[in-house]
């Protein structure tokens, strides 16, 4: 099935008489394979709205991404949460579209200091598993009028609905950045560099730490955007304040954009065979979390030690590993079938579970959309 | 506005109830006297009024669950109260309810630099949360004009914004974490010191729910580094057409501002005369302002002041130090008060697309003309949230029904250029019978759902944010 207008989804979906397996590029094959009838969202596409004084763009789902971000651009505008390309690290190919990065909230390296995905949602139109066309939210930036569903249908893997339409905010595209780099930096100096630098006052807007990359030695950077004058500035100011830190260097011979567009889509982890693991906790608790990975574990930090990425040895139960700690574990890459006894998604308390099954119930109360993907 | 009546059997029970909640709570923390519960009658939506059944104040998570539990057995609706400064009637009792205030829970429990977190009990006002951090360097962003009164819990109710959201964010993009109690008394932890969700956003669902899906006690937010400076600058110009191209230039050169607020002639001199801020005599005035070093203010302020020029202003004048910076935003920040003082008003909160900015305020004046009431205007012209102010005189017969009844036009005129109803306050019961003109009902249906998930009996907060109609049957099982 591959609708071209929300009414054609409607029916589809209320047509449907078993699970539906919905995608569009195909890029982010992240959650267990599931069966299902397709559902190809690619012809539901086009920009409907971009007003750049307004600072608000609305597209439909299938939308290519890439068509987004030339719009944008050509306003000196950008999605500002910067959502990842999985292409290299997942090894997919297709074209990455706007519904797909919503549906999976899907936020880089700027997303600590700007927010993810889900903070740039100012709207969204979806189809329930019913077949019922709804929309909540809006066009503009500030909007509490009833639930916000945006937020729930962002990250929801189109397992609550298969949105049709997003509404975005975005920022103008700053005129310039520049990177500091440390070299050689244990974890714990790396946080504790990345955290003296996003508690400054110079607007680090990323902070990542690498470990055995291509240099050989640990990297850590920070990230500095905005006018020429203000991120020379700036650059100077923090390079100052991180003495203690050892020597740092400003930018590098790579241009800083290629650099954290890397870090951003794990590019260097392209022909990675191992299980990649996404870990969202608290900065402080990076250096003890990472002490306690597999040996031989590569290890990339953003959002200041609050990301940890993590290359394993195939089939790492990594939560059994680590036990308890505050955040969440998400397996987003794993060669072969994945044993059911390892979730994908990070298992939830009983009450939150409980809340979860309520919503899909109200939701799809079929159970045909992705059905178990994000079990 | 119109209220459901109250359950006659629920009220038969009031003492019961109170021996029930005196069991599990400290003396004095259950208030059931009717001169007292007086006190809990209403928000600041003080149109409406209606002393509770009894109010409790519970200081623990565990209080607050055992409150609930006990309600939940006893079938009575509770109406969760923060400082009762919302202006949309969310805290506004029905006879039959317990109102349930957090204002005794004001601790800080924790504060983590390096996290860049504060975790707090949610009867802690908002600018108190800034006050625990402040001497470090810190801040936390939201900042609602009633900042030194409003607690965490309503903000977090409502999803409350303030005039530097341009840049920060409203609450729900300054929230990591929260503990709910479920009206059964469930209490659960949602999100924490880390960032997004594993599954579904349920954290992102609960802001702003306007404390009908659960009680939140306590919460997880995020603070940031104080920048190194911030100052204003001032334009005005003759008409909001003009004004309205200079926001939409400057948001288009690139620079983001942390805030533009647009003032009219009619708010001008009503906040000149309140506060003497300095404003000059104009029919739109927009203050602007920009952060970072000295010479980094200079640069944006030059470029800011450029794109102004080109719009032929008829004053303009940058903040040359702190005092002239205080003054220019004590106008602005006193608006709502400095109107309080010659007129009765209505303070109406909805969005626009900047770009339909001076059609609407065109619209506005024709409507405050054919309604026979005047309108000032003050709003956060970065983000469209508008907050039209409707003067009106309570002594006078059928004048608040003319207001509110212009309030609804206005509010309609705001959807109908592709905005919404409300941008910070909140639905509450006064735009709760709006809801319509935004949504169809099965828009409506979609969110009541989530409410029969968290709260399947409908006894948190029942008769706010839905048409009473859309939500009879649901309320009445």
């Amino acid at each position: 099935m591959k609708p071209t207008t929300e009414t054609e989804l409607s029916e589809a979906v209320a047509q449907a008489n078993g699970p539906l397996k919905i995608s569009a590029g195909g890029t982010r094959g992240i959650g267990r394979q599931i069966d299902g009838a397709p559902l190809n969202m690619t012809g539901l596409s086009g920009i409907t709205l971009y007003e750049p004084g307004a600072l608000t763009i609305v597209a439909q789902a299938g939308t290519p991404l890439a068509e987004i971000e030339a719009a944008l651009a050509s306003e000196k505008q950008r999605l500002a949460f910067e959502p990842m390309d999985c292409r290299k690290v997942l090894g997919t190919s297709g074209s990455p579209t706007i519904g797909g990065v919503i549906a999976t909230n899907s936020s880089g390296p700027r997303r600590v200091v700007v927010g993810a995905a889900r903070d740039h949602m100012l709207g969204v139109r979806f189809v329930d598993g019913t077949g019922r066309v709804l929309k909540n939210g809006g066009r503009v930036m500030k909007n509490v009028t009833g639930y916000d569903l945006v937020k729930l249908m962002t990250g929801s893997y189109g397992t609550l609905g298969v949105i049709s339409e997003v509404s975005l905010k975005v920022l103008p595209t700053p005129e310039t950045e520049g990177t500091l780099t440390i070299h050689g930096l244990s974890v714990e100096r790396a946080v504790a560099a990345m955290s003296a630098a996003l508690t400054s006052p110079f607007e680090v807007t990323g902070a990542a730490h690498l470990i055995q990359s291509d240099a050989g030695s640990p990297e850590t950077l920070l990230r500095i955007e905005g006018f020429e004058a203000s991120v020379a500035y700036r650059l100077a100011r923090l390079k100052d304040a991180l003495y203690a830190f050892g020597d740092v260097q400003t930018s590098g011979a790579q241009s800083p954009s290629d650099r954290w567009r890397e870090i951003r889509d794990l590019a260097f982890w392209a022909d990675c065979a191992d299980d990649i693991w996404r870990l969202s906790v608290r900065p402080s608790d990076a250096p003890g979390i990472v002490a306690r990975l597999p040996a031989g574990a590569r290890v990339v930090l953003d959002w200041g030690g609050g990301l940890i990425w993590a290359a394993v040895p195939n089939a790492t139960d990594l939560r059994a590993e680590l036990g308890s700690f505050s955040g969440h574990a998400t397996l987003i890459k794993a060669r072969g079938e994945v044993r059911p006894s390892i979730p994908i998604f990070h298992p939830e308390p009983t009450a939150i579970a409980a809340l979860n099954a309520g919503l899909r119930a109200q939701f799809d109360p079929r159970g045909i959309l992705n059905p178990g993907l994000m079990n | 506005m119109e209220m459901p009546a109250p359950d006659a059997r629920v009220m038969a029970r009031k003492a019961r109830l109170v021996s029930r909640l005196q069991e599990v709570l400290p003396d004095r923390s259950v208030i059931h006297d009717p001169m007292e519960t007086r006190a809990y009658e209403c928000d600041a939506l003080t149109a409406y009024r209606c002393p509770p059944l009894c109010a409790v104040l519970p200081g623990t998570t565990q209080e607050v669950s055992d409150v609930l539990r006990i309600c939940h057995e006893e079938g009575v609706p509770v109406v969760p109260r923060g400082s009762g400064t919302s202006l949309a009637g969310g805290a506004l009792p029905t006879a039959d309810c317990v109102i349930l205030g957090v204002a005794r829970m004001t601790q800080v429990l924790e504060t983590h630099y390096n996290d860049r977190i504060i975790r707090v009990q949610t009867g802690r006002t908002n600018l108190s949360v800034t006050g625990a951090v402040e001497q470090d360097g810190f801040f936390y962003a939201p900042d609602p004009s009633s900042q030194l009164a409003c607690a965490i819990a309503g903000n977090i109710a409502m999803n409350s914004g303030g005039a530097h959201c341009l840049k920060y964010g409203v609450t729900t993009n300054n929230l990591l974490g929260v503990t709910l109690v479920q009206m059964d008394g469930t209490i659960v932890e949602i999100g924490g010191a880390h960032m997004d969700a594993s599954s579904y956003d349920l954290l992102g669902l609960i802001c702003g729910s306007e404390g009908q899906l659960g009680v939140v006690t306590e919460a997880t937010l995020r603070i940031l580094p104080k920048p190194e400076g911030a100052r204003p600058i001032m334009i005005g110009y003759d008409s909001a057409e003009v004004a309205g191209a200079c926001v939409s230039d400057i948001i288009k050169a690139g620079v983001l501002p942390v805030a533009i607020e647009y003032m009219d002639r009619l708010l001008i001199k009503v906040c000149e005369e309140f506060a003497q801020a300095g404003y000059p005599e104009c029919g739109a005035l927009l203050i602007i302002e920009v952060e970072g070093s000295p010479s980094e203010i200079d640069a944006q302020l030059a470029l800011i002041g450029e794109i102004a020029r080109r719009h032929e202003p008829v004053a303009m004048q940058e903040a040359l130090d702190k005092d002239q910076a205080a003054r220019i935003w004590a106008g602005r920040k006193a608006a709502f008060s400095a109107v309080g003082r010659i007129s009765d008003y209505m303070c109406l909160d909805g969005t626009i697309p900047v770009s339909a900015l001076p059609y609407v305020l065109r619209r506005i004046e024709e409507l405050s003309v054919q309604y026979g009431l005047a309108v000032g205007n003050v709003f956060h012209a970065g983000d469209g949230n508008m907050h039209p102010l409707i003067l009106y005189d309570a002594n006078k017969d059928g004048d608040l029904e003319t207001c509110e009844a212009l309030g609804a036009e206005i509010l309609k005129l705001c959807v109908e250029v592709g905005g919404c109803l409300t941008g910070e306050h909140g639905v509450g019961i006064e735009k709760r019978d709006l809801m319509g003109v935004q949504f169809s009902s099965e828009d409506l249906e979609a969110q009541m759902a989530v409410k029969d998930v968290f709260d399947p009996k409908w006894l948190l907060n029942p008769a706010k944010v839905f048409p009473l109609a859309n939500s009879e049957t649901r309320r009445a099982s």
